[in-house]
Order: C-alpha cells, then structure tokens, then sequence
C-alpha cells in the first residue's frame, strides 16, 4: 500500500458545531477541507473545486443530502468520488436512501476519529482503484485503435503489392476474408513472360503483424521473379532463403507453389506442408491430391532445401484446387474438426465444378463450424491460351540506348545446367532490343522450348515420347531430375545474333547441345498439332517463331525474329 | 450530577482533538442548539419536528450531551408516530435539559480558556 496522500475532502453539515469539529478531525488527519452548510452549497463546491471525497449529512436544508449525493454523482460521471454519509440514522429505509442516493459508506455520529480516518483510506484505496481501471480501460482503447489503424495501413500497403498480381484472370477463383493478411493467409498469382501462370497460395505461422510481414517480402520475391521469367526450383529457392534470413526461428509460411502452362498443358506443384490440394481432371472426375512433399518455407538453409517439384498435365478445363488449413481445423461447438473426410464428401456429392466453393462454404456452415476468418480457397483452371490475356510488360527507360547490331554466345556446362536457369538474363537482355518487346511473349515461349529441348532431350538424353500419356508424364519428371543431379559433363550452347534490318530488325537465336540429336526429318513430318502431351515444344516453336530450322542431326536449333519500324 | 447530563470521556476527547479550537467548538455548540431549540418550538409539522429533533440529536451525542441526544431521539420517534401529547412534553424536557447543560457547557468552556 501506497502511504496515504493528502485528499481534498468536502464536508456538508448544516450544524456549525459539527462541521467544525469534523473539519478538524479530518484536518489532523493530513487533508485539505471544503465546507458546505446545505446541499446545494455542497453541489456547487463540487462543482468548482473538485474534491476527491465528500462527507455528506443526510438532513440539511435548501437541499437534502440525498438530492446533493445524486448530482455530485452524475457531476463525477465515470470518475468515482466516494460518498459518505454523516448519519445518526438507524432505520434502515432511511439507510437505504442513503445508497440509492449513491453513498458509498456511512459514519455515525458521535464522530469516532479512528473509524473516520479507516473509511477515508478505505474509499481512497477504492477510488484509485477505480481511476486505474478506467486509466488502464482507456490505455487499451487506444491501443486498440492503434493496432487497427496499423492493420489497415499495412492492408493498404499490403493490397498494393498483392493487387500487382493476375488474381481477377478469368480462370481464377478465390475465397479470401478480407483480413486474412493478418491471419497469415497470402494468395498471389502473376503471368510469367511465357505466359504461364504462378500462383501461390501460403500460410504463415501465427497471427497479427508478425505474420503480414513476412508477407511483403514473399511477395515481392514472387512477383519480382515471375516477371523476370524465372521458374518455380529458382524463386522457391529465393523466397526460402529470403524467409531464412529474416524470420524468427518460429516462424516460417507453408505454401503451395503452381506453374500452370497453358501452352504445355501442364501443372508444375510445390508443396511445402500446406494441405493436400488436388488436381481434378474433368474427364475422369479423378480428383488427384497435391500432397505436400517438402518443408514450409523459411525453415532449411539453402544448402539443404528441396526445390523439386512435381509436373502433371492438364487438359483444357481441368482445374487445381488449393485450401488452407482453416477449412479442416473448422470445429464444431464440440470441439470436433471438419477434416479431411467431410471435405472428400463435399468433393463426391459436387456436381458443378462451379460451385464448389459454395458447397464447402454450406458443408462448412451445416457442420455448425465457428465463421473463421482464415479459410482460403483458390481455383485455377486451365484454359486454351488464346482466351487468356497477360498484359503487357511496362517498361520505364526511353529506347535510345537501345542496342542494335550485336551477338554473344554463351556455353552452360554440366555443373551450371544443374542449379542455374539462363533464361530470365537471356530475355533481360533481349528486351534492350525495343523492337522485340512487343513479342516478348513468343520470344520467352521459345527460348524456354529450345532450352528445355537441349537440356532434357540432348543433354539429359530423356525420351519425349515418355509424354505420351499421364503416367510417363510424371516418370519422364522424375527421370529428368535425376539425371541433372547426376549430371557430370554436356553443355547447351546459346547464340544470339541482333541485326538492324530497315527501320527493324532481325534477332537469330541458335541454341546447340551435346546430346545425340535427332531424326529431325519424322519429327518435322508430323502435322503441326497442339493437344499431344509429347512433341509440343517443336509445334510450339514452329508457331511462334520464323524460319525454325535443325541441323546437325538436331544437335543445334535455329529460329529467327523481326520487328518492323516502331511507332 | 454532571454525568447523568454530559459525558466527560467525550468532552475530553473533544479538547484533544481541537485544541486551542475547543472553547470555539463549545461556544459554536451552545449558538447552535439555540437555533434548533427555536426551530423546535416553530415546527408547525411532524415532519418538520422530526427532522429538526434529529439534526439536535446528532450534534448533541457529538458534544457529549447524552441526555439531552437521548431526548431529541424520544422527540424524534414521537414526531414519527404524531404523538401530540408526548411531544409538547418532550420538548419541555429538552427546554429544560438545555437549561441545566448551557452552564455546564459555559463553566466549561471557562476552565478550558484559563486552563
């Protein structure tokens, strides 16, 4: 207990004798006094001098003890300024009003110093009582108000970075609370320069600011290398690093990691502990689970993360499915979790692809779940890639420096081919060349081809036809990474040549390997055809480019580009 | 005598408590009890009666007047009650009371300023 410190205390008394001695008593005992002869003196003392505590006479005149008690009352509002009444009263109607009136404690007369002195500490000890509360009450408003205003700057940041992404493409669906940011929920999704399609969905540990930050980061390694052309194994490997870096040890994002390619018709899938997703294949109805494989992210160094990935095709109108963990741990008022079970029976009974989503929502709100706010859900289709439309690449510099007469050749040997992906330089450094922005698209789609080509069928020596149906597909994945972590020699070899030609160009890109090439001939027969699994690359790379030609038994590919005079 | 009327345990407490203020207080007390013996004789309500008995009452067992306190509770209930008879008889009895104490008191105070 705090020493006790002064108070300044009103006494209302009508009797001269004892308001005099009253005040002395409470004077000997360390506090200031007011007086007052009636109620309505005492109010208006109150009023203007604001004392801590009032000792009030029940019958007075001009206005009783009662009435004053109720005004100084509602003068105090939520301060509490103990009242206690000065009374020979013995019934106990009369002690009664006393109460009512709002007194807080009575004193009998004859005054007894010694039980006057423990009253007034006793209600000095309850009103700092109650200014402490009503202290701590307001701290905790405006730490309130503190946190959402902080939650919704970080949401405004936060959508800015998130919206710079292809979430509203036609092929997307998504269910997302509005604040799922801040229970760790993060949904991006942006168009590769090939015009595939990223799209991650994660989860952080925790909830609140901790988990949105590491949000901003994660995405803008995502958005930032997606744009660059980058493929899933380097910007996996980059956002693990990066959250290695810079999160606490106890925190880290589980997330699923999607390449969809419209043109190869195929989904490449990272699981880093998130839910099972699934790959539903319309024809069959099969609902293929996308299990995770691997760690969250932020949790192993980079020297031991794991950033294979799984590839399957698609055909037109398939779709992925991904959800968060708060759709299963839905509880019931039991405590009993939705699940996976009660998910699959969702999956079974669903008759429309479409409405999938309100039919978990319903199953959901049937199961007598708890209205989370951290289940999200996203679907992606695949569609034919003329109907989707990646917008174009901004770019910032002028054009005059552009560079037009130039070649460079480059040699990626064996230890190279293992870890490091060419391509996002080899384009940055063709988009210096203004005139072949505008096909940047086609000119990626290509490069990516022609590498893939070299790399897979020449140095890694893969059968394509492998392609053929859905189980090779998967076999011919996983032979690929195998063979390129036993990797030890080959190369890929890329020539560039840019030529003004006009008031345009020309750019010839010749991509060579060391690998025992091909009957160039009986592929070049088959008739241009964009539904097989296998020999899509070479049809691709007829359509999109020029002049597509092979020679040395198919050991080396050459395409070319022009561009006319810009506008 | 002076027992059955003041209580001198009171009285000196009181000086205690008040100090050089004591002979104050008590000449403060006897101006007061004029007042509400005068308010007593004018209360032309039981109501009024009751309540002026009561403040006398409170301020009398302050002042260690005991029996003069224990009559202006017997007013008090009377009042309650509208017993006529007993009430003008009481407020005798506190005229006289008064009379016997108001010496006390006075000769008090004296001793208290040569004390």
């Amino acid at each position: 207990m705090p020493s006790l410190e002064p108070l300044t205390i009103l006494i209302a008394e009508d009797s001269a004798a004892d308001r005099m001695l009253l005040s002395h008593i409470v004077r000997r005992q360390g506090h200031e006094v007011l007086t007052a002869a009636n109620g309505a003196e005492a109010v208006e003392s109150f009023r203007q001098q604001r004392p801590h505590l009032v000792l009030m006479d029940a019958m007075m005149p001009v206005m009783d003890g009662f009435e004053a008690a109720r005004q100084i009352k509602l003068l105090a509002g939520e301060t509490l300024v103990p009242i206690i009444f000065l009374t020979s009263l013995s019934e106990s109607e009369a002690l009664a009003r006393c109460l009512e009136a709002g007194g807080d404690d009575f004193l009998a007369k004859p005054y007894n110093p010694v039980i006057l002195a423990a009253k007034i500490k006793a209600m000095d000890r309850l009103r700092r009582l109650q200014a402490t509360v009503l202290q701590q009450r307001d701290l905790i408003a405006r730490h309130h108000e503190y946190l959402l205003n902080e939650q919704r700057v970080a949401r405004a940041v936060f959508d800015k970075v998130a919206h710079s992404g292809c979430l509203s493409a036609p092929n997307i669906r998504y269910l997302q609370s509005p604040y799922a940011l801040f229970n760790g929920d993060l949904l991006l999704a942006a168009f590769t320069p090939a015009g595939d399609m990223h799209v991650l969905l994660g989860d952080f540990t925790g909830h609140g600011l901790p988990a949105a930050v590491g949000a901003m980061p994660l995405a803008e390694v995502f958005y930032g290398m997606t744009a660059k052309g980058y493929g899933l194994p380097e910007i996996l490997r980059e956002m693990n690093a990066k959250l290695k870096r810079i999160l606490p040890v106890d925190m880290f994002c589980c997330a699923t990691l999607l390449c969809l390619s419209f043109q190869r018709r195929s989904v490449e899938v990272w699981n880093g502990a998130m839910p099972d997703g699934y790959l539903h294949t319309i024809a069959t109805g099969e609902r293929k689970p996308l299990t995770a494989r691997h760690l969250p992210l932020g949790v192993l160094s980079p020297q031991t993360f794991d950033d294979r990935t799984e590839v399957f095709p698609m055909a037109v109108g398939d779709r992925v499915f991904l959800l968060s963990d708060g759709v299963m741990d839905t509880c019931d008022s039991d405590e009993q979790l939705f699940g996976v079970e009660r998910l699959h029976q969702v999956f079974a009974a669903n008759r429309q692809p479409d409405s999938l989503f309100e039919e978990i929502e319903r199953a959901l709100r049937d199961f007598g779940g708890e209205a989370r706010d951290d289940v999200s859900m996203v679907e992606v289709s695949l569609l034919e890639a003329a109907q989707l439309s990646p917008p174009a690449p901004v770019y910032s510099d002028s054009g005059q420096s552009c560079p037009l007469d130039w070649s460079a050749s480059f040699e990626f040997r064996a230890a190279t081919l293992k870890r490091f992906n060419p391509l996002p330089y080899l384009l940055q450094l063709l988009l210096e060349v203004h005139g072949l922005r505008a096909q940047s698209s086609a000119l990626y789609s290509v490069l990516a081809e022609l590498y893939s080509n070299a790399l897979e069928h020449g140095v890694l020596g893969l059968n394509s036809s492998l392609k053929r149906d859905a189980s090779g597909f998967a076999r011919y994945y996983l032979q690929r990474n195998e063979r390129l972590a036993a990797l030890q020699d080959g190369y890929v070899r890329v020539h560039l040549q840019v030529m003004p030609e006009g008031k345009g160009g020309c750019l010839i890109v010749r991509v060579e390997d060391s690998g025992s090439g091909f009957d160039v001939a009986r592929v070049l027969e088959r008739p241009l055809d964009g539904v097989r699994l296998s020999g899509r690359g070479i049809s691709l790379i007829r359509q999109l480019g020029h002049n597509a030609s092979w020679s040395d038994e198919g050991r080396s590919a050459r395409v070319e580009f022009f561009w006319e005079a810009l506008a | 005598m002076t027992d059955t009327h003041l209580d001198c345990d009171v009285l000196s407490a009181l000086q205690e408590i008040m100090g050089d203020g004591y002979p104050d207080l008590l000449d403060t007390f006897l101006t007061d009890s004029e007042e509400r013996l005068s308010l007593l004789h004018q209360a032309d309500d039981a109501e009024r009666l009751g309540a002026a008995a009561h403040s006398f009452k409170g301020s009398s067992s302050n002042m260690g007047a005991v029996r003069l306190a224990a009559l202006c509770h017997e007013l008090e209930q009377h009042a309650k009650q509208k017993n006529l008879a007993q009430i003008e008889k009481l407020v005798q009895n506190i005229d006289s009371e008064f009379a016997i104490v108001r010496p006390l008191y006075e000769a008090e105070r004296q001793r208290a300023l040569c004390g």
